[in-house]
């Protein structure tokens, strides 16, 4: 890999300082980035690490009972300490590669990367979450803006997500055995004013509202109500592990699923 | 720049670039070449280390992110009288290993398990070492060495 200045602030104002230098690239656990640097296809002149930043570990319920999750808290954390609050996101961030991934790789560092087949967008978009940065907060729903694509600015640094915890939600995925990324994953949200439905792993262009499933689960929350739906395939990923027929069909599995174990 | 830490209880510094992964600081700085490197991809697990007591790919880390960090390689965990630990002499007497590439990964994984979850069942162990892979396919001795290492019956597990 290039090499680079590293950095690591224990501010989280420090840490904006450095992020405004030319060619800086803030780093979280660095699972994806550190494999991405050393296949030269990120070239920073300074990486500049969060994992110094204390202000920015941990999971707190918020007074609006939301789950307030800080941006460089590892999955391994969040599978501890959001069980009691939000099970199904403990459930998800521990299903999140291996143990020792799940020690060093981050929220934040998830969300700002936006893999098309990572697990935590989902859970972010089901539950409309908000993510803080250090400059303003952004609704889930303008959050995700395509494949490895974000609302993020240059500089702008995830400093926490807040997520409204649901009635009844539950994460089911498909994963790819080997990498246990989401071949297809499916994060349903049940609230009093309707049920939220979000699939990563599926489309081409990233997580996304499957719209149709939300209807008929707000109407009547049970796996048998999305008997009638079909998901149409235009869109999404076909590769090695699996046509966009095929993930389309998942799509509607996995949310049964999803909805079974809510 | 200097990159200084505790490893297996001894206070180390070495010059490291940004872009020193912690395997290689251990390894070509501090000559601890029993974590190994094995995919260098962060899949294979044969470069866990503990890093302030959390299993880690110590390819996936940098070492200026440890820096200040406790860190505990295979090196460590023989007894102070440099016999084998616990979980070292149940891998030996489990057949635990065949070329012995995965084998210290497998046993800092194994450690922070059983730091964690003293008695796991075998699934539990196989589950937990789903991030080490070990080439030679001897998973089944491995989660008996574990479960030996737990003070379990190992004998009793059934081939999964």
């Amino acid at each position: 890999m290039y090499n680079f200045d590293f950095v690591k602030p224990t501010s989280l104002a420090d840490a904006v300082k450095a992020m405004a230098q030319e060619d800086a690239q803030a780093l979280g656990g660095g699972q994806t980035l550190i494999p991405t640097l050393k296949q030269r296809l990120a070239s920073p002149a300074v990486l500049v690490s969060l994992s110094g930043i204390a202000e920015m570990k941990g999971v707190c319920v918020g007074d609006d009972g939301a789950l307030c999750i800080g941006g460089a808290t590892p999955h391994a954390t969040v599978a501890k300490e959001a069980a009691a609050k939000f099970p199904a996101l403990a459930a998800l961030a521990a299903g999140i590669g291996d143990p020792a991934v799940r020690n060093r790789g981050t929220i934040g560092g998830s969300l700002a990367n936006n893999d098309p087949s990572a697990c935590y967008p989902s859970a972010v978009l089901a539950t409309g979450a908000t993510i803080v940065t250090n400059t303003r907060k952004i609704a889930a729903d303008d959050f995700f803006e395509g494949l490895f694509t974000t609302a993020l600015e240059p500089g702008e640094i995830i400093t926490e997500v807040r997520f409204p915890v649901p009635e009844r939600g539950a994460y089911a995925k498909f994963q790819q055995p080997a990498s246990r990324f989401a071949l297809t994953g499916a994060f349903v949200a049940k609230y009093g004013s309707g049920v939220r439905v979000a699939i990563t792993g599926a489309s081409e262009n990233g997580v996304f509202r499957w719209t149709e499933a939300e209807k008929a689960l707000s109407a009547n929350f049970s796996a048998g109500a999305l008997d009638g739906l079909t998901v149409p395939s235009d869109g999404l990923i076909g590769d090695l592990h699996g046509t966009p027929a095929y993930r389309a069909n998942l799509v509607k599995v996995m949310t049964k699923r999803a909805v079974a174990s809510a | 720049m200097k990159v200084s830490m505790t490893v297996n209880g001894k206070a180390v510094s070495g010059e490291a670039e940004g872009r020193t992964l912690l395997s290689s600081f251990l390894r070509d700085g501090l000559g601890l070449t029993g974590t190994h490197v094995g995919c260098d991809t962060s899949q294979c697990g044969a470069c866990v280390v503990h890093v302030d007591g959390k299993a880690v790919k110590s390819c996936t880390v940098f070492a200026a992110d440890a820096a200040g960090a406790n860190v505990t390689t295979i090196e460590g965990m023989a007894n102070p009288d440099g016999t084998l630990g616990t979980l070292q002499q149940a891998f030996q007497d489990h057949h635990g290993l065949q070329c012995g590439f995965c084998t210290p990964g497998m046993v800092m994984s194994a450690a922070a398990l059983l730091a964690d979850n003293p008695k796991p069942t075998a699934a539990e162990v196989r589950h937990h070492l789903e991030g080490n892979i070990c080439r030679c396919t001897g998973y089944h001795n491995i989660v008996k060495a574990v479960l030996a290492a737990s003070g379990q019956d190992a004998d009793r597990i059934a081939a999964e």
